[in-house]
């Protein structure tokens, strides 16, 4: 089936006005006055109540006894709430959550009960005298463990939670979902290969770390409206959990509206709903009062959504020429005690386990094991920064096993248009090889490079990435565009600008085809009972959806703009155009009608009357393409990606031989972008998430105690980078093969630039030492530990 | 207790308690929401103002402790226009999500105030205290070194307006 779009892509650039321009944002001013507004600035009067949580001690164990009474006595306490309170369900995908904890609690953090109070102080003292009985339970930490035959069960009622059909959890197990892709033969493959390479990689948990903690404000008015102030990326997926997940309370989806302004990063950690609902639910119980609930940075590492752990298991056959035959992976995700977001991730990962490769022979196993670790989640890169770093290692293991330069073999394997791809669909345009020979001469791949210094070596590496935007088939984007007197724009659209610029792009796209400036167009953060629906802003899709879905707005106002015309002057519509803000005639070069004339008053007619009126329209857009019916012992026969981004990383590194200290001297980053809508947001993109990967691999590192209780949840002892743990340089490329069906051509870029820095710096450590780590992080310890061992040896 | 500060030029006389931070009372009671609470342990500076010229963080300072002293934010620094940095920051598209913004912005200014023409090591020491997880600060830094040419400067001080200079 083919699908036919009704817009410019492929449009030649010198014919682009605003579109490929370095538009500044149009958020700019807001956020560096000072003016931009995040929930937790919103004034709500002296009513204002602040809430604050009861958490698990322990990471698996039975409630036994809750007892509030004492909590209820304390100054300033307004209401107590537990479990009983509120004995529902919720998940996006799955719902295997409570909004508190009921019978179980199974993660350190888990939330056993709430209470609310007048000042924060009051609500955090009265939390410490809520007591709780537990009956401790053996946890599970390791997702290894959780597969065995006799681990214990940590959700024994799986078989009986109701899930999206493209999930397959296996009753009586640990396994919530288990993606498998079955293509060719790959047994036949790997014994006939030349060259079979096989291992383990590792990688562990990391938290997002979005600055602005996560917040939310909640008020049940009088009327039984319940308004929800959140942080969050997915403002109608919330309504729409709230709304269900409270129906017994008498809600519909009329009486609940969420309102999102700027959010101070997300990352994935603010995407589906997290504790957003504690807030909503407390608040029920206090009518007419505002109840805040804002995430310590503590409550930020161990209690909001994780990147899950997974230890990868990799088989990946070749012949002697380099050609790839058979990829074998099976991938064990620390998926943690709900899974409800994560087992997404697991699908997602499962359906793309190959990499950016054309691979005939595919065996991938992707599951996803309760942990007694916190709920996993999204993170930016959606589990494809969390296999490329073992896949990535191994593709340049092969290659030097099987004699041959990585760069080459990865050229000679890259995925192009029309290979069929891991479920039986094929590929789309894509720059891959571009980007790759891209980054080779950004970092002079093959020009070895000495230190002055004899302390330290250099090295370099090359790792490539892909990912496609994991979303439900019928994932929707709308917008609604209004024009003003003045010829200016509002344009409500409910994707979130998370920082990446989406608000801007929306603007360049309406402008470029209203012709009316970027400066005249205002975009607004969404409402949901103003702002037309979102599925949500994630899997890096806004631009692309979203961007279609104002497109379409935007010429359906030309259309009306020109009926207009045509009306009062006769002209016909496919003699006018936009230039300037004005309405021109090909076939009458005299004729021009600035928009400002007309676009809310109408055209004076000559007998008195009036034509037209204000000017207003809406766009949709619905991926009608895609399916998720898939044989689930074969994952063949769907089509469950619209499409992939795909690029390339290099870097040039320092190592100090002694110290194991990395300084990257260099890094270059080439993605697809189809069309880069506004190449310095795009740029933005490449630097800011090129850091946050290399962060991964070079700092960060959560660790658990045996009891399952993070150990570092600060930034002291977490460590993420400051202005001077980054690269000496950046060079960031853009690579523009168009996507047929993306506004202009352009395809989402936001979270690709992360994927592929741990495996970048895995290979060029071994380019620098000759020394492998499996296991992330790649940190200064384990460089030194590993070398000071190989050369003992 | 008694609590007597100027905030942005502005006489403020305050009650506040004892182990009030200077970030909850700006907030709260004075109604200057630029400083974020990104910690509230000193590792992150999103609550960063001026006291006195100098940044601190303000999840640190005891409210009581500010007694007498000048606070500037980026209200202050932003209401009669934006500073030639803060318009750099502006037209290179430094900031992403924007969280960050106003104590970079303060850094950068006092850094600036004292070392009008900084070197890219100068400008990361300066910025070491504020975290920024969505830019890879690559666009902050190329800013402040920007305002740091001769060309560009400052034309207004970092403690902000003067006496009797707010509308
Ligand atoms: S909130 Fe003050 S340093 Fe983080
Ligand atoms: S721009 Fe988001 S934290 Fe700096």
């Amino acid at each position: 089936m083919t699908t036919t779009f009704p817009f410019e892509a492929g449009a030649k650039d010198e014919e682009l006005r605003t579109v490929g321009t370095d538009a500044v944002r149009i958020d700019g001013l807001d956020k560096i006055s000072g003016a931009a507004e995040f929930v937790d600035d919103i004034d709500f009067g002296p009513g204002l109540l602040h809430a604050a949580i009861v958490e698990s001690p322990h990471a698996y164990a039975r409630i036994l006894s809750i007892d509030t009474a004492a909590a209820e006595q304390a100054k300033g306490v307004v209401r107590v709430v537990t479990g009983k309170d509120f004995p529902y369900k919720f998940g996006m995908y799955m719902e295997d959550r409570y909004i508190f904890a009921q019978d179980h609690v199974r993660f350190v953090g888990e939330q056993v009960a709430g209470v609310i109070a007048r000042t924060h102080r009051e609500a955090v003292q009265a939390v410490k005298l809520v007591k709780v009985v537990y009956e401790v339970l053996d946890p599970i930490l390791d997702p290894k463990r959780a597969f065995e035959a006799d681990a214990g069960l940590i959700h024994p009622d799986l078989g009986d939670y109701t899930h999206v059909p493209w999930f397959f959890p296996k009753a009586g197990t640990n396994i919530a979902h288990w993606r498998k892709i079955r293509k060719g033969d790959t047994e036949k493959a790997l014994a006939e290969a030349d060259y079979v390479l096989e291992d383990t990689y590792t990688v562990p948990r990391y938290a997002h770390c979005a600055i602005e903690p996560h917040v939310t404000v909640s008020k049940l008015d009088h009327a039984d409206r319940l308004t929800v102030w959140t942080a969050s990326q997915s403002p109608h997926t919330q309504r729409h959990l709230f709304a269900e997940a409270l129906a017994p309370l008498g809600f519909t989806h009329k009486d609940v509206r969420v309102i999102t302004p700027y959010i101070g990063g997300g990352f994935g950690g603010k995407a589906g709903v997290s504790m957003e609902i504690l807030g909503a639910a407390m608040a029920t119980l206090v009518k007419g009062r505002p109840v805040k609930l804002r995430w310590t940075r503590e409550q930020e590492f161990y209690n909001t959504y994780q990147r899950q752990g997974v230890v990868a298991e990799l088989k990946v056959g070749v012949m002697n020429d380099g050609t790839i035959t058979a990829v074998e992976h099976k991938l064990f995700w620390d998926a943690g005690a709900y899974v409800e977001y994560g087992a997404n991730v697991v699908n997602a990962a499962g359906l793309s386990a190959t990499g950016p490769y054309r691979v005939p022979n595919i065996t991938n196993d992707s599951l996803c094991m309760y942990t007694n670790l916190p709920p996993g989640g999204p993170y930016r890169g959606f589990g494809y920064s969390e296999f490329h770093f073992g896949l990535e290692s191994h593709m340049d293991r092969i290659a030097e096993a099987i004699g041959m330069d990585p760069v080459d073999f990865r050229r000679k394997n890259a995925i192009v248009e029309g290979d069929e791809l891991s479920y039986g669909g094929h590929m789309n345009p894509s720059g891959l090889i571009e980007a790759i020979n891209k980054v080779a001469d950004a970092i002079e791949w093959g020009v070895e490079e000495d230190s002055d210094n004899p302390n330290t070596v250099m090295g370099k590496g090359v790792a490539l990435f892909w990912k496609a935007p994991a979303m439900p088939p019928n994932a929707s984007s709308a917008s609604f565009l209004k024009f003003n007197e003045d010829g200016s724009l509002n344009i409500t659209v409910s994707g979130m600008e998370l920082g990446q610029g989406y608000l801007t792009v929306m603007a360049q796209i309406a402008s470029e085809v209203l012709t009316v400036p970027v400066e005249k167009i205002r975009v607004e953060t969404p409402d949901t009972d103003r702002n037309p629906y979102e599925w949500q802003t994630v899997a890096s899709h806004v631009t692309w959806s979203s961007g279609l879905a104002v497109e379409k707005a935007a010429i359906e106002a030309r259309g009306k703009i020109f009926d207009v015309i045509h009306q009062v002057y006769g002209y016909e519509d496919d003699s006018l155009y936009l230039e300037s803000e004005r309405v021109k005639c090909k076939t009458d070069p005299s004729f021009e009608k600035p928009l400002s004339d007309f676009v809310i008053d109408g055209i004076q007619t000559g007998d008195g009357t009036w034509r037209g009126g204000p000017i207003i329209a809406s766009g949709k857009f619905m991926p009608e393409f895609t399916n998720a019916l898939s044989d689930p012992e074969t994952g063949q026969g769907g089509h469950p990606n619209v499409h992939y981004t795909v690029g390339a990383t290099g870097v040039v590194i320092e190592i100090d031989k002694d110290t194991g200290r990395i300084w990257v001297r260099k890094a270059a980053l080439a993605v697809d972008a189809g069309k880069a809508i506004n190449p310095d947001l795009v740029k933005g993109q490449i630097v800011g998430g090129l850091v946050q990967g290399l962060a991964t691999v070079l700092y960060e590192d959560m660790r658990f105690d045996e009891g399952g209780k993070m150990l570092n949840p600060n930034f002291t002892d977490y460590k993420i980078p400051t202005a001077f743990d980054i690269p000496d340089e950046v060079v960031p490329i853009i690579v523009e093969v168009p996507q047929p069906d993306g506004p202009f051509g352009a395809r989402g870029v936001g979270e690709h630039t992360m994927i592929a820095a741990a495996p970048v710096i895995a290979n060029a450590v071994y380019n620098a030492l000759g020394i492998r780590i499996k296991s992330m992080p790649v940190t200064q310890e384990k460089i030194a530990m590993t070398y000071l061992e190989k050369s003992r040896s | 207790m008694e609590l007597e500060i100027k905030v942005n030029g502005e006489q403020w006389a305050l009650n506040v308690a004892p182990a009030d931070v200077l970030l909850d009372v700006l907030r709260e009671q004075v109604g200057t929401k630029s400083p974020k609470i990104g910690c509230e342990r000193g590792d992150c500076g999103s609550c960063t103002v001026l006291m006195d010229g100098r940044t601190v963080r303000s999840c640190l300072v005891l409210a009581v402790e500010a007694e007498g002293h000048q606070i500037v934010t980026v209200e202050g620094i932003s209401y009669q226009g934006l500073s030639e940095l803060q318009d750099l920051f502006l037209r290179i598209n430094a900031f992403q999500c924007g969280f960050c913004a106003p104590g970079i912005v303060l850094s950068a200014t006092e850094l600036l105030e004292h070392n009008p023409n900084p070197t890219r090591h100068d400008v990361q020491e300066a910025l070491a205290g504020n975290l920024c997880r969505c830019t890879g600060y690559e666009p902050i830094i190329e800013a402040v070194l920007g305002a740091g040419q001769p060309k560009v400067g400052l034309d207004r001080p970092a403690t902000g307006p003067a006496e009797g200079d707010r509308p």
